[in-house]
């Protein structure tokens, strides 16, 4: 069979081998013991032809029901966003997506710019000086700020709001264990971190504190509060997650003292994709700077002293440390980190508050509907775009329900504790129209009865 | 300031100038600031561009002319496997029903994306000869990483506390011993010999009770296969230790032979080198892990299953090391590997490798007579030479590096390995085709002339680049790491 991705003919092969001085390739895998060379073909599916695999993986995806089939009000950490068409568009610049890591600057300086400029949109966001080029994902950067809190404090206590994403929680768990991290976690009260268990834990062999703003459940921490209990506790670092358009209303993490945020800028044109790639960031103080880890690209001159941007204070990373590195961490999510800048760039300095205003006035209107309906509201603070009901029915019933009406259903909270049974957590962003909400709240009203 | 400066997107912002397109509002609007008070709600906005819809495509239309990707040019970046990113993966990657799907809606809802994950299990498993394989890791780095921590647990799980090492060749890439730290271990060094393998007497002296692993990559980072992998796996097998196999050079050997059938306990891919995920300037990526039956216990869950022909998620591992990502990985990258596979094939496959292997042997033989090659023996999909000879003439590799660039070609890989001196790593890859290797290998040995005979034109290149050399000591002892309006 002829592959397409494979350009030699078979005289360009026999060329190719003369030059080598072989008769067959077969003599350069002779180095492979005898006894482990494989002896069969692999039992993988037929190659398929780029029309017949594209029908038959098209069919595969209609399987599937897509956010743009349905309405969704499923959050939880994966929100359904506007996305500017030209996000796509950039990002599908061969220039971009086929590079490999800046790493020569010389002809790499679209990327590296593009990575600079998202550096300071992160740093606007959080209200810290410094963020680097992306991590993995909102939880797996916040599981590596667990770590630098020990590492930078020698200490081996965490305390952990369960405010913060279960998964995230999840993920903290598995690297602390690595690094020897006792985790603790800080209880709910209303659906906020309790602040009286977070003072009666906070001692000073505690590395850090982490929560999230807004939390998991849509609430606003009380992060003034939070600031004042750590302003006893100066060494313990305050480590928060935030949703980033959040940020663009409410008041920055960094203002209220926090060391460390980081979070997904999923929300920034990323679509869903089944959770990932998504897109981590990394925000921190001047002071945390060369600890950071991942890739930091820094502005600079070459030598006729025209501006220009390379990887910078690389002795923190693994290529150049290895073992002393302060993160294994080497490829990162720079393609979506770019589809982020391009999401925020078109979003802009006004559009962004605009924009966390819209999600926050509709989910009130429907917070408000589900009210009036009958419908309990469980937590009455403040709260970004996402909040929780309580119905007297099993959730994952009532969604299969809400999905025969076009109606992708809240995140079903019974699934991470059993004492949340019938609590639904509702997302409602600025593309749902009123029209959407009062379905939503009509269909869940007739059904809780 | 130069003029020549390419301005930032903050520069070309205008108060007032807006390029967004925010549904309407609709409800009745509630008092946030009654609600929220001064505490809350932020005094000034995020200094966010203020552009035009047009502004913004200039500016990422410019940068991008400013950037060198496999699509523009040949790119052997040595273990890096710049290969070609074919373009049905990515429209794939965008049909609604894969690009537009929550993680947490109900099984029910996804089964073709379930399905697809779990035949990439399958395939994956059958080219590694691996038991079972998760899909979760993010990135070869995360994988290593995962795979180190399911080793930990296994031996925690026997007792076996002791075990705190982990065994790192010298010419290992920097993610092993960073990964093995971060999972708790201890890393130490095993040399390699003067054939460019790992010492077996130095590896005896390092293998002990407190093995934990040995990490390798095979072939390795030099592109020679470890011919006495037999042997090595019995050493550490012997100690009690678990054998670990970096994926990162898998390209060389599909269909010819596989980690776990080389004795390998545990391995890492990844998808965006070996299975054409496209690099994206940096990432993402996807770093599957695949393990032994006696390690499968420890996978990070949930997995993927099958039962007729429903696919659900197995969330009932107890003795897992629990969640490494939040979610199921990378799956948009996840889709594009499998797409490639479905593609290609066990025959595709299998090609690929002997495709590589051929055409970096192929270089590696016409540049022997102006480089010297440190391993002059037969290489696998990638190989290294030294600058030596050019650098006894006062250039150094990377002045050659930066001479390339004058005739668009990105480098190669230099100075890694760290043991070879003025290293050059050179992996070219299935997809390129004879006329463009020749042309590579034409501009290398020119360039090798112009050392002997003009050797400033080297050493002061490159001379065709937007920008010239970067002042990097200034970056980093004076960091600028965003943007403040002057």
């Amino acid at each position: 069979m002829e592959f397409r991705y494979l350009p030699m003919t078979s005289e360009d092969k026999q060329e190719m081998m003369k030059a080598i001085g072989i008769k067959d390739t077969d003599e350069l895998f002779a180095d492979i013991p005898a006894g482990v060379r494989l002896q069969k073909e692999l039992d993988l599916k037929q190659p398929m032809n780029e029309y017949a695999l594209t029908k038959e993986l098209t069919a595969m995806a209609n399987k599937n029901i897509s956010t743009k089939e349905v309405v969704s009000f499923l959050g939880a950490g994966v929100y359904d966003h506007y996305i500017p068409s030209i996000v796509d568009h950039v990002i599908s610049k061969p220039e971009f997506y086929t590079a490999y890591t800046p790493y020569q600057p010389e002809i790499s300086q679209g990327e590296l710019q593009a990575i600079f400029e998202f550096q300071t949109m992160i740093s606007e966001l959080t209200g810290l000086p410094v963020a680097n080029s992306s991590m993995y994902d909102g939880g797996t950067a916040l599981a590596e700020a667990v770590n630098l809190s020990a590492a930078q404090t020698k200490k081996k206590k965490v305390l952990v709001s369960d405010a913060v994403h279960p998964e995230y929680q999840q993920v903290i768990q598995t690297y602390a264990k690595g690094q020897e991290i006792e985790i603790i976690p800080i209880r709910l009260n209303n659906g906020k971190t309790d602040l009286t268990h977070l003072e009666e834990q906070l001692h000073d062999d505690i590395a850090g504190v982490v929560v999230q703003y807004p939390n998991f459940f849509g609430q606003i921490e009380q992060m003034d509060a939070i600031q004042k209990l750590l302003e006893n506790q100066k060494k313990t670092m305050l480590i928060v997650s935030s949703n980033p358009l959040a940020l663009g209303y409410l008041t920055p993490p960094g203002e209220f003292g926090a060391d460390i945020v980081t979070g997904d800028t999923q929300v920034f044109g990323i679509p869903a994709q089944f959770g990932g790639p998504h897109c981590g960031y990394f925000a921190t103080t001047k002071k945390l700077m060369r600890k950071v880890p991942g890739r930091l690209v820094g502005q600079t001159q070459d030598e006729n002293g025209v501006r220009g941007y390379v990887l910078t204070l690389q002795a923190r990373e693994q290529h150049i440390r290895r073992d002393k590195a302060t993160s294994n961490i080497c490829s990162n999510q720079a393609l979506n980190a770019l589809a982020s800048s391009v999401a925020m760039s078109s979003i802009g300095k006004h559009g962004i508050r605009k924009m966390a205003e819209m999600n926050m006035q509709k989910a009130r209107y429907a917070k408000k509907k589900f009210a009036e309906n009958g419908i309990t509201v469980v937590y009455e603070g403040s709260f970004f775009n996402e909040f929780v009901i309580q119905l007297n029915q099993d959730i994952t019933k009532l969604n299969a329900a809400l999905l025969e009406k076009g109606i992708l259903g809240g995140f079903d909270l019974g699934k991470i504790n059993p004492a949340y049974q019938g609590q639904m957590l509702v997302a409602v962003t600025e593309i749902r129209t009123k029209q959407e909400i009062d379905q939503l709240v009509k269909e869940l009203g007739d059904m809780h009865v | 300031m130069s003029d020549k400066n390419f301005p930032l997107l903050f520069e070309r912002s205008k108060e007032g100038r807006t390029s967004y397109s925010l549904p309407e509002l609709e409800v009745e609007s509630f008092d946030l600031e009654a609600e929220l008070g001064d505490v809350y709600i932020r005094k000034e906005p995020p200094k966010l561009p203020e552009v035009s819809e047009l502004d913004i495509i200039r500016h990422y239309t410019g940068l991008a002319s400013r950037n060198y990707g496999v699509d523009s040019g040949f790119y052997p970046l040595g273990s890096c496997t710049m290969k070609y990113n074919p373009k049905i993966n990515e429209d794939i990657a965008r049909l609604e029903g894969f690009s537009h799907i929550h993680p947490y809606q109900g099984p029910g809802t996804v089964q073709g994306a379930l399905e697809m994950l779990y035949d990439l299990q399958e395939s994956l498993k059958e080219i590694t000869g691996m038991h079972e394989v998760s899909l979760q890791s993010a990135a070869g780095a995360q994988g290593e990483w995962t795979a180190l921590m399911m080793i930990r647990a296994f031996h925690e799980a026997n007792g076996d506390h002791h075990r705190t090492k982990v065994i790192v060749p010298d010419s290992a890439h920097g993610t092993n011993p960073a990964s093995a730290a971060v999972a708790g271990f201890e890393a130490v060094t095993v040399k390699s010999n003067e054939q460019g393998l790992v010492d077996l007497e130095d590896l005896r002296r390092v293998v002990g009770e407190d093995t934990a692993a040995l990490m390798l990559t095979n072939p390795n980072t030099l592109g020679l296969f470890e011919k006495n992998i037999l042997e090595m796996a019995s050493i550490v097998h012997e100690a009690g230790g678990k054998l670990y196999y970096d994926g990162a050079n898998l390209n060389a050997i599909m269909g010819y032979v596989r980690p776990g059938d080389m004795g390998f306990d545990a391995v890492h891919l990844n998808l965006h080198k070996t299975f054409t995920g496209p690099h994206g300037g940096g990432g993402p990526g996807s770093g599957p892990v695949g393990v032994s039956e006696e390690l499968a216990a420890y996978l990070p869950k949930p997995l993927i299953i099958k039962d007729n022909d429903t696919f659900s998620f197995d969330d009932d591992r107890p003795e897992s090391i629990g969640r490494v990502k939040p979610f199921y990985g990378n799956f948009g990258i996840n889709l594009r590997a499998y797409t490639y596979i479905r593609t290609m094939g066990a025959e595709g496959l299998k090609k690929v490798s002997e495709y590589a292997v051929l055409n970096a042997n192929y270089m590696m033989r016409r540049l022997e007579k102006a480089f010297q090659m440190p391993y002059p023996q037969h290489c696998k999909h990638e190989f290294v030479l030294s600058g030596s000879i050019q650098k006894k003439l006062g250039v150094r590799t990377l002045d050659m590096a930066k001479r390339l660039l004058d005739f668009d070609f990105h480098p190669p890989t230099i100075y890694f390995p760290l043991n070879v001196e003025e290293g050059m790593m050179i992996e070219p890859t299935e997809t390129e085709s004879k006329e463009t290797l020749d042309s590579f290998i034409d501009t290398m040995i020119h360039i090798a002339k112009e050392v002997e005979e003009n050797p400033e034109i080297v050493q002061e290149a490159p001379h065709n680049t937007i920008v010239k050399r970067m002042d990097e000591a200034t970056a980093a002892r004076k960091p600028v790491l965003r943007y403040e309006e002057e």
